[in-house]
Order: C-alpha cells, then sequence, then structure tokens
C-alpha cells in the first residue's frame, strides 16, 4: 500500500493562484499606488487590510450561522463542518482587526485601546466565537456537539449587526466611512479598498476550502477509528 | 511608518502561521488515515 500524496485539485489551485495574484494587486496599489490620507500620512494604510479583514470576519460568521440553520433543518454533518471551518476564519481574521485597529489607534489618537463602542462589541465578537471553538472541543458526540454548535453560532451572530450598526447608534470615536451617500473617501482609496475587499474575499474561499478538507479527513480519520475499535 | 510596517507584519504573519497550521494537520491527518487504512487492509488478509 502506497502513501498517497495529496495534490490539489484544479479549483483549488485556480483559487490558490486566483488569491495570490489578488492580493499581489492590493499590496501593489496600497503601497505604491493610492496616495495617504492628508492628515494621518502613511498609516492610512492600514485600513485597507484592517477593513478588509473586519468584513471578511462578518461574512465568516454569516455563513456559520446560515450553515448552522441548514444543520438544524437537514442535520447533515457536512454544514457543521462548514460551520466550523468558517468559524475559525472569522477568528482569525476577528483577532487581526483587534490587532490592526490598536496600531492604528495608537497613531491616531495615541491609545492603544479605548472603551469605544465598537472595539467592545468586535471583543465580545472575539469572545463569542472563541468560545464557540472551545465548548466544540469540549463534546465527544458528533451529534450533540454539531446540534449544540448549531444553536450558539445562530445566536453568536447577534453581535455581528451591532459591531456594525455601533458607530451609528452610539457615539463613537471610530470613524465611519461608509455612510448613505456611499464612501467617505477620495475615489482612489475606494478602489484599493475594493480590490483589498475582493482580495480577501478569494482568500476566505481558499482557506475554507482547505479547513472543510481537513475536517472531512478528520471524519475519515475517526471512521477508521471506530473500524478498528469494533475490531473489524 | 513603524506603525504601518508593524500591522502588515502581524497580518501576514497571522496568516501564513494559519496557512501553515492547515497544512500540517493535513499532512499529519493523512498519515495517520494512511496507517489506519493499512492496518485494516492487513487485519482482512489474516482473517
Amino acid at each position: 500500500m502506497k502513501e498517497p500524496v495529496n495534490t490539489p485539485s484544479l479549483t483549488d489551485r485556480v483559487l490558490g493562484w486566483g488569491t495570490f495574484l489578488a492580493v499581489t494587486v492590493a499590496l501593489y496599489l496600497v503601497f505604491m499606488w493610492v496616495p495617504n490620507e492628508k492628515i494621518q500620512g502613511p498609516v492610512s494604510k492600514i485600513i485597507y487590510f484592517h477593513i478588509a479583514s473586519a468584513w471578511l470576519a462578518f461574512f465568516a460568521f454569516f455563513v456559520v450561522m446560515v450553515c448552522s440553520i441548514i444543520y438544524l433543518k437537514t442535520k447533515d454533518l457536512k454544514w457543521d463542518i462548514i460551520s466550523y471551518a468558517s468559524a475559525e476564519i472569522g477568528v482569525l481574521f476577528t483577532t487581526i482587526v483587534l490587532v490592526t485597529g490598536p496600531i492604528w489607534g495608537r497613531a491616531s489618537w495615541n491609545a492603544w485601546w479605548t472603551w469605544d463602542h465598537r472595539l467592545t462589541t468586535t471583543l465580545i465578537l472575539w469572545f463569542i466565537y472563541i468560545a464557540y471553538l472551545m465548548i466544540r472541543s469540549s463534546f465527544n458526540e458528533e451529534e450533540k456537539k454539531a446540534r449544540f454548535s448549531a444553536v450558539f453560532g445562530i445566536i453568536g451572530f447577534i453581535d455581528v449587526p451591532i459591531v456594525w450598526m455601533s458607530i451609528r447608534w452610539w457615539r463613537t470615536i471610530h470613524p465611519n466611512i461608509v455612510s448613505s451617500g456611499g464612501f467617505a473617501m477620495d475615489p482612489s482609496m475606494v478602489q484599493t479598498l475594493l480590490v483589498s475587499l475582493g482580495a480577501f474575499t478569494l482568500l476566505y474561499f481558499y482557506l475554507l476550502r482547505k479547513g472543510i478538507l481537513i475536517q472531512k479527513m478528520r471524519s475519515e480519520f475517526e471512521l477508521l477509528k471506530q473500524e478498528l475499535g469494533t475490531g473489524r | 511608518m513603524e506603525y504601518l510596517f508593524a500591522a502588515y507584519m502581524i497580518i501576514w504573519v497571522l496568516i501564513f502561521g494559519y496557512v501553515l497550521t492547515l497544512g500540517k494537520r493535513e499532512k499529519q491527518l493523512q498519515e495517520d488515515i494512511f496507517v489506519l487504512k493499512k492496518y485494516l487492509s492487513n487485519n482482512d488478509k489474516k482473517s
């Protein structure tokens, strides 16, 4: 029996190279093309990937919520696998938001952290999905784990619109670049931001496919272990 | 400028770190599955 070598599928390769290309273009636009913001200078360039990370985290948690609902309806474990893979990516990108935000804040507000509503609700969001991942690892029974995670994934998503609306509902020092009138930015900055959003969206799908593959392999491994346990 | 450098450095270290972790998990699981399959097929042949 020969050890299999995992060769990525054509979709994975296209997605991988597409992501690489899109991220390269985004980095080029950020560092070589778009001008600095007049008041803040070079540090303003943090926002392109900070906002893209926030968008990706929101999207990832939205996918968790949708897949959790579908799981509760169908009881098909594939939806639980997608939820878990997406939650992990969401936590990673919320971490990036929570790290890059204070760096930008230190340069702009002269403070690493302030208990502003946007920052606080984002931190709560991070804790919610860290708890989601931790709770999952505490269950042994697949179905129970999936059911409990699905309920948690749906309830946890309530914080996402709160994070988004926090700068509209309460007084805040966090900048609001998207209003009903569109982006409050120079067109070149908007274009760079949109390319960064596109690049990170591709990155999300690349990471999601990897995560799903790993979860499927884990399920297969557990099945084989059970077979071994029953003494086949 | 150092803030900008620090921010982008952290972003890419975290992303690459995660991609590497996924790669390691995949490789480990692949090896474990291979070992179990081999063991089970040997058991089948014996019986």
